[in-house]
């Protein structure tokens, strides 16, 4: 289990709301999490959950009215985020803070050349001169496996598929080779087929570079394929994080035993597909305790009413779940 | 090779629109109740005269052989003649083309140079107080008409401090940029309002999208998001909205030349209409039609250069 | 939707309606009260009569007795604005109006059968879109002579276009939606399927619209007025008013400034409202074209 200070990033308690005309909801809640260089943590949840807000909340891109950070420190290799004036914290997010977003088709500006856009950020906080920024740019998108990038670096992206265009993403976010990368459902939008390949070559380049990786995906197949350790978040908490093995060989929380059943398993004998049952929770109307309680088939009468917090069950592996001896694996 | 087909196409698209352009001229005169000729020489009609005046303007032709005549005399460049000035149409109205250009470019220079600083604005600082002050000088502005517009700044400069001529052309092309700035700020504040409220919805909209997500995720500065990413995106709506608007530039320019003494086309319309004029209305009529039609096709190959994905279509 | 729940005017749906109001549409409404009222009674509000001339009091500037001053023929000022209300409120709203009824029939229908119906319009569309407006209707008052009936044989000829092209565009969205398919297969009338259904759905760009275009039709006809084409003297129409005031802009200022002012202060009115309605009915950055 890493030390506190070997974290590269460390979120801590992190509360961000939303104040909407119907009232305000909390999109993070109390969220903790760990990242080590070198290392990948997938969060998963499904949409609703917070975990795209989460991402956002880290680069500090939460839309200010209505949303706000309004609890919780960002630690990014000792340096609290959140205390940063927005021109430090723009000079973060161009060079050591990087982002791949979930839509390629809408990610890059129409009008205009991929390859400035690319290499956009490096004439802004490295100075570097149009020559070496086009030169550069082409390296990128030759290490993201596009053919021919020297020809291809003045074309518009109207002009490229969509899995060429999200690794014309990726390349953009390498550029300047960020020490974390946050990537937001970066195969979602993508065909099946390609989602391997950009996963691959997510992972080739945090080999090279040694980089850390948060991976937000709502597909827990995607997480277990590339991530060392996960997070599960549900109604904006972190409800169980612990190291991917861990994670799946014995999950000690309701809501991750819940996702796994929901999954068809290639490989096993054909079994029944168990949904979660209930409603998604309504964020506005949140009942104090947990917020799984109502669709949970272990829960008692406290577990609404007492307020949650992570618990260290086994060594590394947390949940908040107040019961996760009533969990076996399987059990309806 | 991309570029010569979209321009064809829009080329063709035109035809018809033009056909119907000179049919509507020509029936400025048709439609006149009574006898046109007798309106135009006004009291000093005689026989002969009447006579001689039918044969030439063939009214003693069927109607659809002087459209005929009128379209094919179009084509060659000639508008028929005004019996009032004495002199061909293409000449009285050739003359005065390049003047009301002047006035128009000018407006139009001068309203996006109002507009333009004023829409980044109320874009950056949306839904906050400055913007709603925007906004409602918007509202006012466009209320206010082109001509009381024009004397109220023919009272201001005239009256109060003379800086500039309050009528006429000038020599020269410094002497036009003294004399028709009191018109030309005339038309830039009559059309400003709507191009700050579209400039600004498209801004807007641009503001929205994904990739200014993406932008400010590398750390880029508000402004230069907003000077490389949002304005050059916006100026295609931009673009639309200021060719669209070129009908209430022309209009702005009739009122604006007739207040300030400007000899162009647009007081030459307003004073064919009083000496009833016919040719030289039906010779107007085209050129306007063509103008607008022109600055169409202008605005459309001008986002052919913005926007390449245009040329997919 | 929200027009039906004025029509039934029960007082509780419509103060509803009203607190829903934008801080915009409220004042805009409420200037437009006033300028409406000081029209309709205009006899009790005007000091004067508009069309008496008083030599002995000629060319007076603005005071208690005369609170715009009087013109060159004596004749009182702000009698003949208030007057000059019922002129332009009246005109510009018919000639608003009336256009738009038909415009966004024909405009509706068009969208709704396409083929040939729809190109033969669009091609008049686009006819009438390479004419700057005003000279379209300067050509025709040369046909037909100035005057008020021109203005609206002039204006009735040719504004419809742009309600044809919002509600075409609109029927266009909407004939697709599963409740037209669904009236269609019950085997209504076409027109019923129109005009009860479809109808209230797109009408909101046009009422949007109708609001700008009532400002822009006052300019107009206040703009030929001035020009000498459209309603003549003695009648206190706004725009003919700062036109006979012209020759005397350097001494009195009075007379071609303050009617001028109506003109501002009314479209101000109905621009206030139109944005109102914009925001009312969601149709957030629609620009005041």
């Amino acid at each position: 289990m890493p030390e506190n200070h070997q974290a590269l990033l460390e979120v801590r308690g992190l509360v961000t709301e939303f104040s909407l005309e119907q009232g305000t909801i909390a999109a993070n809640a109390d969220v903790h999490i760990r990242v080590r260089a070198g290392q990948t943590l997938g969060i998963v949840g499904e949409s609703g959950s917070g975990k795209s807000v989460l991402c956002r909340a880290i680069l500090r891109l939460i839309p200010s009215p209505p949303g706000r950070i309004s609890a919780g420190e960002i630690l990014f290799d000792g340096t609290d985020l959140l205390t940063l004036s927005e021109a430090e914290m723009r000079r973060v997010r161009g060079t050591r803070i990087k982002m791949v977003f979930q839509n390629p088709m809408t990610s890059l500006n129409p009008v205009r050349r991929i390859g400035d856009q690319i290499t956009e950020g490096l004439s802004v906080h490295y100075g570097v001169s149009k020559r070496d920024a086009r030169d550069q740019g082409v390296e990128l998108l030759r290490r993201v496996g596009i053919p021919s990038p020297e020809s291809r670096v003045r074309e518009y992206p109207h002009q490229w598929s969509g899995g060429m265009l999200q690794r014309a993403v990726i390349a953009m976010a390498m550029a300047g080779e960020p020490q974390l990368l946050l990537a937001d459902e970066p195969t979602t939008a993508l065909d099946v087929t390609i989602q391997d390949q950009i996963l691959a070559l997510l992972l080739e380049l945090q080999e090279r570079t040694h980089m850390a990786m948060l991976l937000v995906s709502h597909d827990l197949a995607v997480v277990a394929e590339t991530c060392d350790q996960v997070a599960v978040m549900y109604a904006g908490r972190i409800m169980e994080s612990a190291s991917t093995k861990a994670l799946f060989d014995a999950p000690m929380h309701p809501y991750t035993v819940g996702l796994m059943n929901s999954i068809p398993d290639m490989g096993a004998a054909a079994e029944r597909l168990v949904p979660i049952s209930g409603q998604p929770p309504d964020l506005l109307h949140l009942a104090p305790g947990c917020p799984f309680a109502p669709r949970c088939a272990h829960a008692s009468s406290d577990c609404a009413e007492t307020p949650i917090a992570l618990n260290e069950v086994a060594p590394g592996h947390h949940t908040a779940c107040l019961y996760p001896e009533r969990i076996t694996r399987g059990a309806p | 090779m991309q570029f010569l087909a979209y321009i064809l196409s829009r080329l063709v698209q035109m035809v018809p629109v033009l056909f119907l352009v000179v049919l509507i001229a020509f029936l400025a005169m048709e439609l006149v109740p009574g006898d046109p000729i007798m309106l135009m020489l006004g009291g000093r009609a005689n026989e002969t005269m009447l006579a001689a005046l039918h044969a030439e303007f063939g009214l003693d032709r069927p109607a659809i052989t002087r459209f005929f005549s009128f379209i094919i005399n179009a084509l060659q460049g000639d508008l028929g003649t005004s019996i009032i000035q004495r002199q061909p149409v293409s000449v009285i109205v050739g003359e005065r083309i390049e003047k009301t250009v002047f006035v128009i470019v000018y407006g139009a220079v001068l309203a996006v140079l109002v507009a333009l600083p004023l829409a980044v604005i109320a874009a950056m600082k949306h839904d906050r107080p400055v913007d709603h002050v925007i906004r409602i000088g918007g509202m006012i502005g466009m209320s206010m008409p082109p001509f009381w517009l024009a004397l109220l700044l023919i009272l201001l400069f005239g009256l109060g401090l003379g800086w500039f001529p309050i009528g006429g052309y000038g020599e020269g092309f410094f002497g036009h940029l003294w004399h028709l700035f009191l018109p030309g700020l005339t038309i830039a504040l009559f059309l400003s309002p709507i191009l700050v409220a579209s400039l600004r919805a498209a801004m807007l909209d641009v503001m929205g999208e994904d990739y200014i997500e993406v932008a400010r995720s590398k750390g880029l500065s508000p402004r230069r998001i907003m000077f490389k990413h949002v304005l050059r995106n916006a100026l295609i709506p931009a673009i639309t909205v200021l060719s669209i608007n070129i009908g209430w530039l022309l209009s702005g320019a009739v009122i604006v030349e007739y207040v300030f003494s400007i000899p162009g086309m647009g007081s030459l319309l307003v004073r064919s209409v009083g000496s009833r004029d016919y040719p030289v209305i039906q010779g107007l009529t085209v050129v306007f039609a063509l103008f607008v039609m022109l600055t169409n096709l202008a605005a459309d190959l001008s986002y052919m250069l913005v926007d390449r994905r245009v040329l997919r279509k | 939707m929200p027009t039906q729940a004025i029509l039934i005017a029960a007082p509780g749906a419509v103060r509803r309606e009203v607190a829903r109001w934008s801080v915009t549409l409220k004042v805009g409404s409420l200037m437009l009260l006033v300028i409406v009222l000081a029209g309709i009674f205009a006899p009790l509000v005007a000091p004067f009569d508009p069309y008496f001339q008083d030599y002995d009091r000629v060319l007076l500037p603005p005071s208690g007795t005369h609170l715009f001053g009087t013109d060159q023929l004596g004749r009182d000022l702000f009698s003949r604005v208030i007057y000059g209300i019922r002129i332009d409120l009246m005109v510009g709203f018919i000639i608003t109006f009336v256009p738009m009824i038909y415009g966004v029939a024909i405009g509706a229908l068009a969208g709704y059968y396409g083929g040939v119906l729809d190109s033969v319009l669009m091609r008049l569309l686009d006819t009438a879109i390479a004419f700057p407006f005003l000279v379209l209707i300067i050509v025709v008052i040369a046909i037909l002579g100035p005057g008020v009936q021109s203005i609206y044989i002039a204006v009735f000829l040719v504004a419809w276009t742009m309600y044809a092209r919002l509600a075409r565009a609109e029927m266009l969205v909407e004939r697709s939606k599963d409740y037209m398919l669904a009236a269609k297969t019950l085997g209504y009338p076409t027109s019923r399927i129109i005009f009860r259904h479809a109808l209230p759905n797109i009408i909101g760009s046009s009422v949007v619209f109708s609001m700008a275009d009532f400002v822009l039709n006052i300019l107009l006809l206040s703009g030929l007025s001035f020009l000498g084409l459209g309603i003549q003297p003695p009648e206190p129409e706004w725009g003919a008013m700062v036109a006979e005031g012209r020759d005397f802009i350097f001494e009195n200022w009075w007379i071609c400034t303050l009617p001028g002012l109506a003109i501002v202060v009314t479209g101000t009115a109905l621009s206030l409202i139109g944005d109102g309605l914009a925001r009312r009915f969601g149709q957030r950055h629609q620009a005041i074209l």
